[in-house]
Protein backbone atom coordinates (compact mmCIF):
# COMPACT_ATOMS: atom_id res chain seq x y z
CA UNK A 1 0.00 0.00 0.00
CA UNK A 2 2.72 2.15 0.38
CA UNK A 3 4.10 4.66 -2.78
CA UNK A 4 8.05 4.44 -2.76
CA UNK A 5 8.49 8.32 -3.02
CA UNK A 6 6.21 8.60 0.15
CA UNK A 7 7.66 5.60 2.31
CA UNK A 8 11.12 7.22 1.85
CA UNK A 9 9.90 10.72 2.66
CA UNK A 10 8.63 9.20 5.84
CA UNK A 11 12.13 7.29 6.61
CA UNK A 12 13.97 10.44 5.66
CA UNK A 13 11.96 12.64 8.11
CA UNK A 14 12.02 9.80 10.71
CA UNK A 15 15.89 9.52 10.79
CA UNK A 16 15.82 13.49 10.71
CA UNK A 17 13.88 13.47 13.57
CA UNK A 18 15.96 10.69 15.65
CA UNK A 19 19.07 12.62 14.55
CA UNK A 20 17.42 15.69 15.80
CA UNK A 21 17.22 14.05 19.47
CA UNK A 22 21.27 13.01 19.53
CA UNK A 23 22.38 15.86 17.94
CA UNK A 24 22.50 18.05 21.09
CA UNK A 25 24.40 14.17 22.95
CA UNK A 26 26.88 14.22 20.53
CA UNK A 27 27.90 17.79 21.08
CA UNK A 28 28.09 17.46 25.24
CA UNK A 29 29.90 14.38 23.80
CA UNK A 30 32.76 16.44 21.94
CA UNK A 31 32.97 19.48 24.09
CA UNK A 32 33.39 17.19 27.03
CA UNK A 33 37.06 16.20 25.28
CA UNK A 34 37.62 19.97 24.13
CA UNK A 35 40.84 21.73 24.53
CA UNK A 36 39.83 25.45 24.86
CA UNK A 37 39.50 26.93 28.25
CA UNK A 38 36.51 28.97 28.39
CA UNK A 39 35.09 29.52 24.62
CA UNK A 40 32.42 27.57 23.30
CA UNK A 41 33.64 27.91 19.50
CA UNK A 42 32.93 24.98 16.68
CA UNK A 43 34.59 22.89 15.57
CA UNK A 44 36.68 22.06 18.45
CA UNK A 45 40.49 23.17 17.92
CA UNK A 46 41.72 20.19 19.69
CA UNK A 47 41.25 17.06 22.08
CA UNK A 48 42.11 16.11 25.49
CA UNK A 49 41.31 14.12 28.52
CA UNK A 50 42.80 16.62 30.62
CA UNK A 51 39.48 17.93 32.26
CA UNK A 52 38.27 14.15 33.43
CA UNK A 53 41.75 14.29 35.73
CA UNK A 54 40.86 18.39 36.71
CA UNK A 55 36.71 17.22 37.53
CA UNK A 56 38.08 14.28 39.66
CA UNK A 57 40.20 17.01 41.63
CA UNK A 58 36.92 18.69 42.85
CA UNK A 59 35.36 18.05 45.93
CA UNK A 60 32.29 19.97 45.41
CA UNK A 61 30.95 17.62 42.75
CA UNK A 62 31.76 14.35 44.57
CA UNK A 63 29.52 16.15 47.45
CA UNK A 64 26.90 16.45 44.79
CA UNK A 65 26.94 13.66 43.13
CA UNK A 66 26.41 11.70 46.66
CA UNK A 67 24.02 14.09 47.57
CA UNK A 68 21.41 13.16 44.44
CA UNK A 69 22.80 9.27 45.01
CA UNK A 70 20.93 9.58 48.22
CA UNK A 71 18.34 11.35 47.52
CA UNK A 72 17.58 8.96 44.16
CA UNK A 73 17.85 5.93 46.91
CA UNK A 74 15.51 6.79 49.57
CA UNK A 75 12.72 8.48 47.71
CA UNK A 76 12.97 5.65 44.74
CA UNK A 77 12.73 2.89 48.05
CA UNK A 78 9.50 5.41 49.33
CA UNK A 79 8.35 5.64 45.51
CA UNK A 80 8.42 1.80 45.36
CA UNK A 81 6.90 0.97 48.67
CA UNK A 82 4.03 3.51 47.90
CA UNK A 83 3.70 2.77 44.24
CA UNK A 84 3.15 -0.92 44.51
CA UNK A 85 0.60 -0.54 47.21
CA UNK A 86 -1.43 1.45 45.27
CA UNK A 87 -1.17 -0.86 42.13
CA UNK A 88 -1.64 -3.59 44.97
CA UNK A 89 -5.00 -1.82 45.38
CA UNK A 90 -6.65 -0.85 42.68
CA UNK A 91 -5.78 -4.28 41.24
CA UNK A 92 -9.06 -5.83 40.52
CA UNK A 93 -10.75 -3.66 43.12
CA UNK A 94 -13.50 -1.09 42.27
CA UNK A 95 -14.40 1.17 44.93
CA UNK A 96 -16.20 4.72 45.04
CA UNK A 97 -13.01 7.20 44.28
CA UNK A 98 -11.07 4.94 42.33
CA UNK A 99 -10.98 7.51 39.50
CA UNK A 100 -10.15 10.00 41.61
CA UNK A 101 -7.61 8.10 43.28
CA UNK A 102 -5.91 7.65 40.18
CA UNK A 103 -5.45 10.84 38.96
CA UNK A 104 -4.35 12.00 42.22
CA UNK A 105 -1.32 9.74 41.66
CA UNK A 106 -0.88 10.94 38.17
CA UNK A 107 -1.22 14.54 39.03
CA UNK A 108 2.45 15.79 40.52
CA UNK A 109 3.84 14.71 36.96
CA UNK A 110 0.56 16.10 34.91
CA UNK A 111 0.25 19.24 36.79
CA UNK A 112 3.58 21.81 35.67
CA UNK A 113 6.90 21.17 38.38
CA UNK A 114 6.33 24.66 39.61
CA UNK A 115 2.91 24.20 41.12
CA UNK A 116 4.24 20.82 43.06
CA UNK A 117 7.54 22.57 44.04
CA UNK A 118 5.99 26.03 45.23
CA UNK A 119 2.86 24.07 46.98
CA UNK A 120 5.56 22.22 49.05
CA UNK A 121 7.38 25.57 49.66
CA UNK A 122 4.26 27.23 51.02
CA UNK A 123 3.73 24.39 52.97
CA UNK A 124 7.25 23.74 54.30
CA UNK A 125 7.42 27.32 54.83
CA UNK A 126 4.42 28.01 57.42
CA UNK A 127 4.79 24.38 59.36
CA UNK A 128 8.50 25.80 60.03
CA UNK A 129 10.32 23.12 58.60
CA UNK A 130 13.85 24.12 57.22
CA UNK A 131 14.26 22.59 53.66
CA UNK A 132 17.13 20.23 53.16
CA UNK A 133 17.87 16.42 52.01
CA UNK A 134 14.49 15.49 53.34
CA UNK A 135 12.43 17.73 52.21
CA UNK A 136 13.94 17.27 48.95
CA UNK A 137 13.56 13.62 49.34
CA UNK A 138 10.02 13.45 50.11
CA UNK A 139 9.00 15.84 46.75
CA UNK A 140 10.97 13.43 44.99
CA UNK A 141 8.97 10.54 45.76
CA UNK A 142 5.55 11.67 45.12
CA UNK A 143 6.04 12.14 41.51
CA UNK A 144 8.09 8.97 41.59
CA UNK A 145 5.02 6.73 42.86
CA UNK A 146 3.30 6.98 39.47
CA UNK A 147 5.97 5.81 37.80
CA UNK A 148 6.59 2.28 39.87
CA UNK A 149 2.50 2.50 40.16
CA UNK A 150 2.38 2.16 35.86
CA UNK A 151 4.80 -0.43 36.21
CA UNK A 152 3.49 -2.52 38.69
CA UNK A 153 -0.13 -2.50 36.78
CA UNK A 154 1.51 -3.15 33.68
CA UNK A 155 2.62 -6.10 34.81
CA UNK A 156 -0.48 -6.94 37.00
CA UNK A 157 -2.81 -7.26 34.05
CA UNK A 158 -1.13 -9.70 32.69
CA UNK A 159 -0.30 -12.06 35.59
CA UNK A 160 -3.43 -14.14 34.92
CA UNK A 161 -5.96 -14.45 37.94
CA UNK A 162 -5.90 -17.96 37.40
CA UNK A 163 -2.64 -18.91 39.45
CA UNK A 164 -3.99 -16.37 42.39
CA UNK A 165 -6.90 -18.89 42.95
CA UNK A 166 -4.65 -21.44 42.47
CA UNK A 167 -3.09 -20.62 44.85
CA UNK A 168 -5.76 -20.09 47.19
CA UNK A 169 -7.30 -23.42 46.22
CA UNK A 170 -4.25 -24.98 47.63
CA UNK A 171 -4.78 -23.89 51.11
CA UNK A 172 -2.39 -20.98 50.65
CA UNK A 173 -2.90 -17.64 52.72
CA UNK A 174 -2.80 -13.93 51.60
CA UNK A 175 0.43 -13.61 52.75
CA UNK A 176 1.74 -16.71 51.11
CA UNK A 177 0.40 -16.28 48.01
CA UNK A 178 1.25 -12.88 47.53
CA UNK A 179 4.74 -13.90 49.01
CA UNK A 180 5.03 -16.61 47.18
CA UNK A 181 2.74 -15.95 43.64
CA UNK A 182 2.28 -12.47 43.19
CA UNK A 183 5.64 -10.74 44.30
CA UNK A 184 7.99 -13.42 41.87
CA UNK A 185 5.76 -12.28 39.19
CA UNK A 186 6.35 -8.53 40.04
CA UNK A 187 10.15 -8.85 40.28
CA UNK A 188 11.39 -7.21 37.48
CA UNK A 189 8.53 -4.50 36.81
CA UNK A 190 9.50 -3.44 40.51
CA UNK A 191 13.19 -3.39 39.51
CA UNK A 192 12.32 -1.67 36.03
CA UNK A 193 9.72 0.41 37.79
CA UNK A 194 12.25 1.37 40.63
CA UNK A 195 15.11 2.01 37.94
CA UNK A 196 12.93 4.85 36.16
CA UNK A 197 12.09 6.46 39.40
CA UNK A 198 15.60 6.80 40.26
CA UNK A 199 16.68 7.74 36.90
CA UNK A 200 14.00 10.66 37.02
CA UNK A 201 14.82 11.56 40.88
CA UNK A 202 18.61 11.80 39.61
CA UNK A 203 17.97 14.29 37.45
CA UNK A 204 15.12 16.38 38.42
CA UNK A 205 15.43 20.30 38.75
CA UNK A 206 12.10 22.53 38.58
CA UNK A 207 10.85 20.77 42.08
CA UNK A 208 14.11 20.10 43.61
CA UNK A 209 14.77 24.01 43.59
CA UNK A 210 12.44 24.73 45.58
CA UNK A 211 12.78 22.47 48.17
CA UNK A 212 16.17 22.63 48.25
CA UNK A 213 17.98 24.00 51.80
CA UNK A 214 21.89 24.73 51.13
CA UNK A 215 22.48 21.03 49.58
CA UNK A 216 23.14 21.47 45.98
CA UNK A 217 22.26 18.21 44.14
CA UNK A 218 23.90 17.56 41.09
CA UNK A 219 21.46 18.74 38.64
CA UNK A 220 21.42 22.18 40.97
CA UNK A 221 25.65 22.03 41.18
CA UNK A 222 24.99 22.05 36.76
CA UNK A 223 22.53 24.93 36.84
CA UNK A 224 25.02 26.99 39.35
CA UNK A 225 27.70 26.02 36.84
CA UNK A 226 26.33 28.11 34.28
CA UNK A 227 26.37 31.48 35.78
CA UNK A 228 30.62 30.46 36.26
CA UNK A 229 32.04 31.11 32.78
CA UNK A 230 35.59 29.92 34.41
CA UNK A 231 34.28 26.69 35.15
CA UNK A 232 33.30 25.62 31.73
CA UNK A 233 35.78 23.02 30.76
CA UNK A 234 34.80 20.75 34.17
CA UNK A 235 30.98 21.75 33.81
CA UNK A 236 31.31 19.86 29.86
CA UNK A 237 32.94 16.94 31.68
CA UNK A 238 30.91 16.74 34.41
CA UNK A 239 27.27 17.06 31.81
CA UNK A 240 28.78 14.60 29.60
CA UNK A 241 28.90 11.79 33.16
CA UNK A 242 25.64 12.82 34.19
CA UNK A 243 23.87 12.09 31.00
CA UNK A 244 25.56 8.82 30.93
CA UNK A 245 24.42 8.39 34.50
CA UNK A 246 20.28 8.26 33.48
CA UNK A 247 20.75 6.37 30.68
CA UNK A 248 22.56 3.24 32.29
CA UNK A 249 19.52 3.04 34.22
CA UNK A 250 16.92 3.75 31.36
CA UNK A 251 18.39 1.07 29.38
CA UNK A 252 18.51 -1.36 32.06
CA UNK A 253 14.80 -0.78 33.08
CA UNK A 254 13.73 -1.20 28.91
CA UNK A 255 15.86 -4.73 28.81
CA UNK A 256 14.23 -5.85 31.92
CA UNK A 257 10.52 -5.17 30.64
CA UNK A 258 11.16 -5.83 26.89
CA UNK A 259 9.26 -8.84 26.84
CA UNK A 260 5.84 -7.26 27.96
CA UNK B 1 -0.26 -29.95 70.27
CA UNK B 2 -2.53 -29.35 67.32
CA UNK B 3 -1.17 -31.61 63.99
CA UNK B 4 0.08 -29.65 60.81
CA UNK B 5 -3.07 -29.64 59.31
CA UNK B 6 -4.95 -28.61 61.42
CA UNK B 7 -2.74 -25.53 62.11
CA UNK B 8 -2.88 -24.76 58.25
CA UNK B 9 -6.25 -24.90 58.67
CA UNK B 10 -6.79 -22.47 61.46
CA UNK B 11 -3.99 -19.97 59.34
CA UNK B 12 -6.01 -20.95 55.87
CA UNK B 13 -9.14 -19.71 58.01
CA UNK B 14 -7.66 -16.75 59.30
CA UNK B 15 -6.14 -15.58 55.95
CA UNK B 16 -9.45 -16.66 54.70
CA UNK B 17 -11.21 -14.27 56.86
CA UNK B 18 -8.65 -11.19 55.08
CA UNK B 19 -9.02 -12.81 51.57
CA UNK B 20 -12.87 -12.73 52.33
CA UNK B 21 -12.84 -9.16 53.93
CA UNK B 22 -12.20 -6.94 50.73
CA UNK B 23 -12.40 -3.77 52.43
CA UNK B 24 -9.81 -4.31 55.27
CA UNK B 25 -7.51 -5.66 52.64
CA UNK B 26 -8.37 -2.56 50.38
CA UNK B 27 -7.73 -0.33 53.59
CA UNK B 28 -4.45 -1.86 54.40
CA UNK B 29 -3.21 -1.40 50.96
CA UNK B 30 -4.48 1.80 50.33
CA UNK B 31 -3.62 3.54 53.79
CA UNK B 32 -0.01 4.17 53.30
CA UNK B 33 -0.36 5.62 49.64
CA UNK B 34 -3.64 7.59 50.19
CA UNK B 35 -2.41 9.58 53.83
CA UNK B 36 1.05 10.00 52.10
CA UNK B 37 -0.62 12.02 49.16
CA UNK B 38 -3.37 13.40 50.90
CA UNK B 39 -0.45 14.70 53.25
CA UNK B 40 2.05 15.56 50.94
CA UNK B 41 0.13 16.85 47.97
CA UNK B 42 -2.95 17.43 48.60
CA UNK B 43 -2.95 19.29 51.99
CA UNK B 44 0.17 21.52 50.39
CA UNK B 45 -1.88 21.85 46.36
CA UNK B 46 -4.73 23.44 48.61
CA UNK B 47 -2.65 25.31 50.89
CA UNK B 48 -1.19 27.07 47.99
CA UNK B 49 -4.67 27.74 46.12
CA UNK B 50 -5.38 29.36 49.35
CA UNK B 51 -2.97 31.35 49.67
CA UNK B 52 -3.70 33.16 45.81
CA UNK B 53 -6.69 34.45 48.30
CA UNK B 54 -4.20 36.39 50.62
CA UNK B 55 -2.99 39.63 49.78
CA UNK B 56 0.59 40.97 50.27
CA UNK B 57 1.49 44.09 51.61
CA UNK B 58 4.09 45.97 49.78
CA UNK B 59 4.63 48.48 52.52
CA UNK B 60 4.95 45.87 55.53
CA UNK B 61 6.42 43.25 53.00
CA UNK B 62 4.19 40.97 55.12
CA UNK B 63 1.14 38.15 53.82
CA UNK B 64 -2.64 39.58 54.92
CA UNK B 65 -3.97 36.32 55.70
CA UNK B 66 -7.50 38.24 54.37
CA UNK B 67 -9.92 37.03 51.56
CA UNK B 68 -9.34 38.96 48.51
CA UNK B 69 -9.60 38.23 44.47
CA UNK B 70 -6.99 41.14 43.91
CA UNK B 71 -4.37 38.58 42.84
CA UNK B 72 -6.83 37.11 40.67
CA UNK B 73 -7.53 40.47 38.90
CA UNK B 74 -3.86 41.45 39.50
CA UNK B 75 -3.56 38.30 36.56
CA UNK B 76 -5.40 40.57 34.07
CA UNK B 77 -3.17 43.60 34.53
CA UNK B 78 -1.66 44.39 31.24
CA UNK B 79 1.75 43.29 32.16
CA UNK B 80 0.81 39.98 33.72
CA UNK B 81 -1.82 39.25 30.73
CA UNK B 82 1.59 39.69 28.77
CA UNK B 83 3.41 37.11 30.67
CA UNK B 84 0.48 34.49 30.34
CA UNK B 85 -0.28 34.93 26.47
CA UNK B 86 3.74 34.20 26.15
CA UNK B 87 4.27 31.76 28.14
CA UNK B 88 0.69 30.10 26.51
CA UNK B 89 1.61 31.08 23.04
CA UNK B 90 5.23 29.81 23.68
CA UNK B 91 3.46 26.48 24.91
CA UNK B 92 1.15 25.93 21.89
CA UNK B 93 3.60 26.72 19.17
CA UNK B 94 5.77 23.86 20.54
CA UNK B 95 2.95 21.65 20.94
CA UNK B 96 2.04 22.09 17.19
CA UNK B 97 5.39 22.12 15.94
CA UNK B 98 6.85 18.68 17.97
CA UNK B 99 3.49 17.06 16.52
CA UNK B 100 4.73 17.77 13.12
CA UNK B 101 8.22 16.23 13.82
CA UNK B 102 7.08 13.60 16.12
CA UNK B 103 4.79 12.31 13.69
CA UNK B 104 7.10 10.88 11.13
CA UNK B 105 8.87 8.91 13.42
CA UNK B 106 6.34 7.88 15.04
CA UNK B 107 5.11 6.47 11.74
CA UNK B 108 8.49 4.98 10.26
CA UNK B 109 8.46 3.45 14.08
CA UNK B 110 5.47 1.71 13.52
CA UNK B 111 4.01 0.92 10.35
CA UNK B 112 7.51 0.36 8.30
CA UNK B 113 10.11 -0.61 10.62
CA UNK B 114 10.76 -4.39 11.21
CA UNK B 115 10.75 -5.84 15.11
CA UNK B 116 14.08 -5.48 16.00
CA UNK B 117 14.73 -2.07 14.18
CA UNK B 118 11.32 -0.79 16.03
CA UNK B 119 12.99 -1.89 19.34
CA UNK B 120 16.07 -0.02 18.08
CA UNK B 121 13.76 3.33 17.53
CA UNK B 122 11.97 2.81 20.60
CA UNK B 123 15.41 3.13 22.65
CA UNK B 124 16.13 5.60 20.42
CA UNK B 125 13.28 8.03 21.36
CA UNK B 126 13.22 7.01 25.08
CA UNK B 127 17.14 7.49 25.42
CA UNK B 128 16.96 11.40 25.07
CA UNK B 129 13.50 11.78 26.63
CA UNK B 130 15.32 10.51 29.99
CA UNK B 131 18.38 12.14 29.63
CA UNK B 132 19.56 14.52 32.18
CA UNK B 133 16.98 18.07 31.23
CA UNK B 134 19.61 20.35 32.56
CA UNK B 135 22.49 18.85 30.65
CA UNK B 136 20.24 18.54 27.20
CA UNK B 137 19.94 22.41 27.90
CA UNK B 138 23.07 23.54 28.83
CA UNK B 139 23.90 21.73 25.06
CA UNK B 140 21.46 24.08 23.80
CA UNK B 141 23.42 27.09 24.82
CA UNK B 142 26.36 25.89 23.65
CA UNK B 143 24.83 25.12 20.39
CA UNK B 144 23.39 28.35 20.10
CA UNK B 145 26.38 30.49 21.30
CA UNK B 146 27.55 32.77 18.50
CA UNK B 147 30.61 31.01 17.91
CA UNK B 148 29.06 27.61 18.71
CA UNK B 149 27.95 25.07 16.33
CA UNK B 150 24.53 25.71 14.66
CA UNK B 151 26.35 29.58 13.34
CA UNK B 152 29.09 27.25 11.90
CA UNK B 153 26.55 24.88 10.02
CA UNK B 154 24.19 27.90 8.68
CA UNK B 155 27.50 29.66 7.59
CA UNK B 156 28.98 26.60 6.20
CA UNK B 157 25.95 25.90 4.16
CA UNK B 158 25.77 29.31 3.18
CA UNK B 159 22.74 30.44 4.85
CA UNK B 160 23.63 33.28 6.81
CA UNK B 161 21.57 35.80 4.63
CA UNK B 162 18.14 33.34 5.79
CA UNK B 163 18.91 33.10 9.13
CA UNK B 164 19.58 37.02 9.52
CA UNK B 165 16.36 37.57 8.18
CA UNK B 166 14.12 35.03 10.68
CA UNK B 167 15.86 37.03 13.26
CA UNK B 168 14.43 39.94 12.06
CA UNK B 169 10.87 39.26 12.23
CA UNK B 170 9.49 40.85 15.18
CA UNK B 171 8.65 38.63 18.28
CA UNK B 172 10.40 35.65 16.25
CA UNK B 173 13.69 37.16 16.14
CA UNK B 174 16.23 38.78 18.00
CA UNK B 175 19.84 39.65 17.80
CA UNK B 176 21.53 36.27 17.96
CA UNK B 177 19.66 32.64 18.24
CA UNK B 178 20.73 32.02 21.73
CA UNK B 179 18.51 35.90 22.44
CA UNK B 180 15.59 34.95 20.10
CA UNK B 181 12.03 33.11 20.57
CA UNK B 182 13.19 31.37 17.49
CA UNK B 183 16.11 30.09 20.03
CA UNK B 184 14.07 29.18 22.87
CA UNK B 185 11.57 27.51 20.59
CA UNK B 186 13.98 25.20 19.42
CA UNK B 187 15.02 24.58 22.58
CA UNK B 188 11.75 23.75 24.15
CA UNK B 189 10.54 21.93 21.07
CA UNK B 190 13.61 19.72 21.16
CA UNK B 191 13.13 18.49 25.16
CA UNK B 192 9.57 17.74 24.99
CA UNK B 193 9.96 16.41 21.13
CA UNK B 194 9.80 12.34 22.71
CA UNK B 195 6.74 13.64 24.93
CA UNK B 196 5.00 13.62 21.75
CA UNK B 197 6.49 10.58 19.25
CA UNK B 198 5.60 8.15 22.33
CA UNK B 199 1.89 8.84 22.42
CA UNK B 200 1.48 9.22 19.06
CA UNK B 201 3.50 6.01 18.31
CA UNK B 202 0.99 4.21 20.84
CA UNK B 203 -1.83 5.44 19.29
CA UNK B 204 -1.05 4.32 15.38
CA UNK B 205 0.07 0.57 17.05
CA UNK B 206 -3.61 0.11 18.12
CA UNK B 207 -4.87 1.21 14.38
CA UNK B 208 -5.46 -2.44 12.96
CA UNK B 209 -4.26 -3.44 9.16
CA UNK B 210 -7.60 -4.63 8.93
CA UNK B 211 -9.17 -0.97 8.62
CA UNK B 212 -6.18 -0.02 6.14
CA UNK B 213 -7.01 -2.77 4.07
CA UNK B 214 -10.82 -1.94 4.14
CA UNK B 215 -9.79 1.37 2.60
CA UNK B 216 -7.72 0.55 0.30
CA UNK B 217 -10.41 -2.46 -1.11
CA UNK B 218 -12.74 0.18 -1.35
CA UNK B 219 -10.73 2.55 -3.68
CA UNK B 220 -9.06 4.69 -1.59
CA UNK B 221 -5.24 5.76 -2.74
CA UNK B 222 -2.42 5.44 -0.18
CA UNK B 223 -3.19 9.26 -0.02
CA UNK B 224 -6.68 9.09 0.62
CA UNK B 225 -6.26 6.06 3.19
CA UNK B 226 -3.58 8.53 5.20
CA UNK B 227 -5.55 11.80 5.07
CA UNK B 228 -9.05 9.83 6.11
CA UNK B 229 -8.24 6.86 7.81
CA UNK B 230 -4.33 7.30 9.81
CA UNK B 231 -4.49 11.04 10.43
CA UNK B 232 -7.58 11.14 12.37
CA UNK B 233 -7.35 7.76 14.33
CA UNK B 234 -4.28 9.35 15.78
CA UNK B 235 -5.64 12.48 16.74
CA UNK B 236 -5.72 10.67 20.38
CA UNK B 237 -2.41 10.38 20.44
CA UNK B 238 -1.62 13.84 19.48
CA UNK B 239 -3.85 15.19 22.02
CA UNK B 240 -2.14 13.19 25.14
CA UNK B 241 1.13 14.19 23.57
CA UNK B 242 0.54 17.79 24.19
CA UNK B 243 -1.00 17.48 27.42
CA UNK B 244 2.58 16.76 28.08
CA UNK B 245 4.49 19.21 25.78
CA UNK B 246 1.81 21.82 27.17
CA UNK B 247 1.87 21.18 30.59
CA UNK B 248 5.64 21.24 30.70
CA UNK B 249 6.24 24.24 28.66
CA UNK B 250 3.65 26.54 30.83
CA UNK B 251 5.52 25.44 33.96
CA UNK B 252 9.45 25.77 32.80
CA UNK B 253 11.41 28.36 34.20
CA UNK B 254 14.87 26.82 33.48
CA UNK B 255 14.68 27.31 29.90
CA UNK B 256 13.03 31.07 29.86
CA UNK B 257 16.41 31.46 32.02
CA UNK B 258 18.48 30.12 29.90
CA UNK B 259 17.87 30.87 26.03
CA UNK B 260 15.90 34.11 24.46
CA UNK B 261 14.71 37.15 24.84
CA UNK B 262 13.88 39.11 28.10
CA UNK B 263 10.20 38.85 29.34
CA UNK B 264 9.44 36.60 32.03
CA UNK B 265 7.04 33.34 31.75
CA UNK B 266 4.88 31.85 34.05
CA UNK B 267 7.69 29.98 35.90
CA UNK B 268 9.80 32.63 35.97
CA UNK B 269 6.94 34.99 37.35
CA UNK B 270 6.28 32.32 40.00
CA UNK B 271 9.97 31.84 41.18
CA UNK B 272 10.72 35.92 41.67
CA UNK B 273 7.56 36.57 43.26
CA UNK B 274 8.02 33.70 45.86
CA UNK B 275 12.02 34.49 45.73
CA UNK B 276 13.41 37.59 46.10
CA UNK B 277 9.95 39.41 46.92
CA UNK B 278 8.33 37.20 48.84
CA UNK B 279 4.90 37.35 47.90
CA UNK B 280 3.79 33.90 48.12
CA UNK B 281 -0.09 35.32 47.57
CA UNK B 282 1.03 36.26 44.15
CA UNK B 283 3.13 33.39 43.32
CA UNK B 284 0.04 31.38 43.73
CA UNK B 285 -1.96 33.37 41.64
CA UNK B 286 0.15 32.68 38.73
CA UNK B 287 0.39 29.09 39.37
CA UNK B 288 -3.65 28.88 39.16
CA UNK B 289 -3.22 30.09 35.41
CA UNK B 290 -1.37 26.39 34.40
CA UNK B 291 -3.49 24.80 36.50
CA UNK B 292 -6.51 26.00 34.86
CA UNK B 293 -5.44 25.61 31.28
CA UNK B 294 -4.46 21.89 32.29
CA UNK B 295 -8.15 20.84 33.54
CA UNK B 296 -9.66 22.68 30.86
CA UNK B 297 -7.41 20.64 28.51
CA UNK B 298 -7.79 17.45 30.12
CA UNK B 299 -11.18 17.49 30.34
CA UNK B 300 -11.28 17.77 26.42
CA UNK B 301 -8.41 15.62 25.69
CA UNK B 302 -10.75 13.03 27.61
CA UNK B 303 -13.97 13.60 25.93
CA UNK B 304 -11.49 12.91 22.87
CA UNK B 305 -10.50 9.80 23.91
CA UNK B 306 -7.04 11.07 24.70
CA UNK B 307 -6.40 8.87 27.24
CA UNK B 308 -6.52 5.25 25.66
CA UNK B 309 -3.53 6.92 24.44
CA UNK B 310 -1.84 7.28 27.40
Amino acid sequence: MHSDKSSWLIKGLALAGICFLYFPILIILIYAFNTEESAFSFPPKGFTVEWFFKAAERDDIFQAIGFSLQIAAISTLIALLLGSLAALALYRNNFPGKNVFTLILILPIALPGIVTGLSLLSTFKSAGITPGMATITIGHATFCVVIVYNNVVARLRRISFNIVEASYDLGATALQTFWHVILPNLGASLFAGGLLAFALSFDELIVTIFTAGHEPTLPLWLLNQLSRPRDVPITNVVALLVMLLTMLPVLLSYWLTKDR
Amino acid sequence: MMPATAKNRAIASKSGALFNRPRLKLLLLLGLPAVWFLVIYIYPLLHLLSQSFYTFDDFTMTVVREFSLDNIRNLFSPANADIIIRTAAMALAVSVFSAIIAFPVAYYMTRHASGKMQAFLYISVILPMWTSYIVKAYSWTLILSQEGVAYWIIDALGLTGVLNAFLDIPSIGGNTLSTSNLGRFLVFTYIWLPFMILPIQAALQRLSESLLDASSDLGARPFQTFRHVILPLCIPGVIAGSIFTFSLTLGDYIIPQLVGPPGLFIGNMVYVQQGSIGNMPMAAAFTLVPILIIAVYLYFAKRAGAFDAL
